[in-house]
């Protein structure tokens, strides 16, 4: 009895992983909004599907390759994320939190319906070049689909990370997350990297999207994905890339874990509940997270 | 008297402070609860009076939500959830208890008003973007515990069969009869609430709205206050909640979902933050919205396409206007339907020497 549950709990902490770092990849496109232009991005989810339905899409019109399809993909997601940038954000520079977390809730029902609209409701599928075949490790089986996901978010927030240590223009975002005002002085185009900030994210949510749509399918309902980005950036703090990754390995590994010992107990629905609980505690104790800036207000 | 008047002549705070600015104020008002409360009911078709009903129970709602986001500053991004604890208190005490009317709404909304209070108490250490991803983690997670949990939700589908109220013995079995019985909760909320924003407790809700940290600074207790906000901004939502109940004759969690949270968030501000007219005009709109986009589309949207194609296009399309109208407000009016209305009423108000 003790060894096969030391090996349940090992499945269930091996699954937790590999689906948070896939969480991380999302909350990195929310992350970049937020560390860039301090607009917090409720349509982050919408963005995840919308960029699916590209893809899948476009695997079913031209039968293109996988490949193809998620260049296609982040084409369509940076147009889009310069597009609403310039339509819908810049208009609201400087005005209440209130303002831009309501359009960004409107974007994500004109995103929502629109995709419908276009793509029609039934469930596409996205197929990744790999087997089907799950890689074998002891009791831990593991899906190639998922493996190639966390690789995928792990080289990305790698790259992220050294972008805005290193990089001229990261540090240049950086700046202009810091005080707009300061970095315009200093002869920073802040309005160039606002858009820069919202094709980024574009990028990172046709990856999410590409590699949700392989696991679940793309229809509406992987949407629901971006529900989960809120637990995981406020554990993680805001304005952190690392944060980010540690915050989706924790929301990953304990919403396998409430599903594997709760769900018996109470019947179902645990997985997106725990993490909520978590959130509620982190906000109570540091509502900056673990990683996140301190910010300090002044009258 | 009924005159125009040829400028703006107040000399006294009481005046600048009255419930009506002007004579014709008083008059306005007189006649629209006329058209409302006699005329309405008596002469339109059930249907109509229906749709009414959803905007009355609408307006409550959103101008619950206005006390908390447009008057006190705070984002709530759970009133969805804090109805469905009042309408579940209610139906529990009606089908448990078989309480009357004037014994559950009351209770409907102490619940929702304590459990909002709760929520409320993050708001102190966190505000902005992390009290409204707070509000939705409440959201979710009351939407949760109705759904698991059988004393709450009743067991089946988590929906519970309420009969109509009875007042003074008659049972509201018609619309117009519920019409009436609506409209009395409007009015009290109306006047409840333009009382409530200019009394002492009102103007520290906007004392905190414009700067919290100087509100705390020249003595306002500001968490005692943003709980105020919580829990009066809820009990208006649980009696939504209730009205709402009873309006369908069932309770159920599905019917207080996330989107309506935002369906109340886009009322008030279409409608215009802290203001009363706004939250009435919001609640109208965004009730209207989806019935004229389906009868539009019903009645000429056959021409283009098929009926199968349209059943799927409607819902879709009212998201599209939805979010989309949302978005149109928050970048070109931010102050709503009361700031055009009040455009042109200045532009008439001394029409026609308009200088």
């Amino acid at each position: 009895m003790p060894d096969f549950e030391w090996q349940f709990t090992l499945v269930l902490l091996t699954n937790g992983i590999m689906i948070g770092l896939m969480y991380a990849l999302i909350a990195l496109g929310f992350v970049l909004i937020y560390k860039a232009t301090d607009a917090i991005n409720f349509a982050q989810g919408e963005f995840v599907m919308f960029a699916g339905f590209i893809a899948a899409a476009a695997a079913d019109m031209a039968g293109a390759p996988f490949w193809v399809c998620a260049l296609l993909a982040i084409a369509g997601m940076v147009a889009l994320g310069f597009g609403l940038e310039r339509v819908v954000l810049r208009p609201l520079i400087g005005r209440p939190v209130i303002a831009v977390v309501m359009a960004t809730i409107g974007l994500a029902a004109v995103l929502r319906g629109f995709a419908v609209l276009v793509f029609g409701a039934g469930t596409r599928a996205i197929v990744m070049p790999v087997t089907d075949e799950p890689l074998e490790l002891g009791p831990v089986m593991l899906p190639p689909v998922q493996l190639v996901g966390a690789a995928v978010s792990l080289v990305f927030l790698a790259g992220f990370t050294y972008f805005f240590l290193k990089s001229r223009t990261g540090i240049a975002m950086r700046a202009v997350a810091d005080s707009q005002q300061v970095a315009m002085a200093m002869g920073i185009n802040v309005r160039r990297y606002f858009a820069l900030a919202w094709a980024m994210a574009g990028v990172v949510s046709a990856l999410g999207g590409v590699v949700w749509g392989a696991m679940l399918g793309v229809d509406n309902q992987l949407a629901l994905v971006g529900l989960k980005v809120f637990p995981v950036v406020i554990l993680g703090g805001l304005d952190s890339i690392a944060g980010a990754v540690v915050g989706g390995l924790i929301v990953g590994i304990v919403e396998n874990f409430a599903a594997g010992y709760f769900d018996p107990i109470v019947g179902g629905g645990t997985k997106d509940f725990a993490p909520y609980v978590l959130m509620i505690l982190v906000l109570m104790i540091r509502p900056e997270g673990m990683f996140g800036r301190r910010r300090i207000e002044r009258v | 008297m009924f005159h125009r008047e040829s400028g703006v002549f107040k000399t006294s705070y009481a005046a600048d402070m009255a419930l009506y600015p002007l004579p014709i104020a008083k008059w306005a008002v007189a006649a629209f609860a006329g058209l409302f409360i006699v005329i309405a009911p008596l002469t339109l078709d059930e249907y109509y009076v229906s749709i009414l009903n959803l905007i009355l129970i609408a307006c409550v709602g959103a101008l619950g939500l206005n006390i908390l986001v447009g008057y006190t500053g705070q984002i709530s991004i759970g009133h969805g959830a804090f109805m469905s604890v009042g309408a579940y208190t209610a139906a529990n005490l009606v089908t448990q208890l078989h309480a009357p009317f004037w014994i559950t709404i009351p209770a409907g909304g102490v619940m929702a008003a304590l459990i909002g209070a709760v929520v409320g108490i993050p708001s102190l250490r966190i505000k902005g973007i992390y009290l409204a991803i707070a509000t939705l983690a409440a959201q979710l997670i009351i939407e949760w515990t109705i759904n698991h949990v059988p004393a709450i939700s009743g067991g089946v589908q988590a929906s519970i069969q309420v009969p109509r109220p009875t007042v003074f013995g008659t049972p509201l079995k018609t619309q117009t009869q519920l019409y009436l019985f609506l409209m009395a909760f409007v009015v009290i909320a109306i006047v409840g609430t333009s009382n409530l924003i200019r009394s002492r407790i009102g103007r520290a809700f906007i004392a905190i709205r414009d700067q919290d940290i100087a509100a705390e600074i020249i003595g306002i207790n500001i968490f005692r206050y943003k709980l105020w906000a919580f829990a009066i901004s809820s009990f208006y939502a649980g009696v939504t909640g209730v009205l709402y109940t009873y309006y369908l004759g069932i309770a159920n969690y599905e019917q207080f979902q996330l989107t309506v949270s935002i369906d109340y968030l886009a009322m008030i501000i279409i409608g215009g933050l802290g203001s009363i007219l706004g939250s009435i005009l919001g609640a109208i709109f965004v009730t209207l919205l989806p019935i004229a986009a389906r009868w539009f589309l019903e009645s000429f949207g056959g021409l283009f396409v098929s009926q199968a194609d349209l059943a799927n296009i409607i819902p879709n399309l009212r998201l599209i206007l939805f979010g989309g109208l949302i978005i149109f407000f928050l970048v070109v009016e931010p102050e709503g339907l009361n700031r055009l209305w009040r455009n042109i009423r200045n532009y008439f108000r001394v029409w026609p020497f308009s200088y």
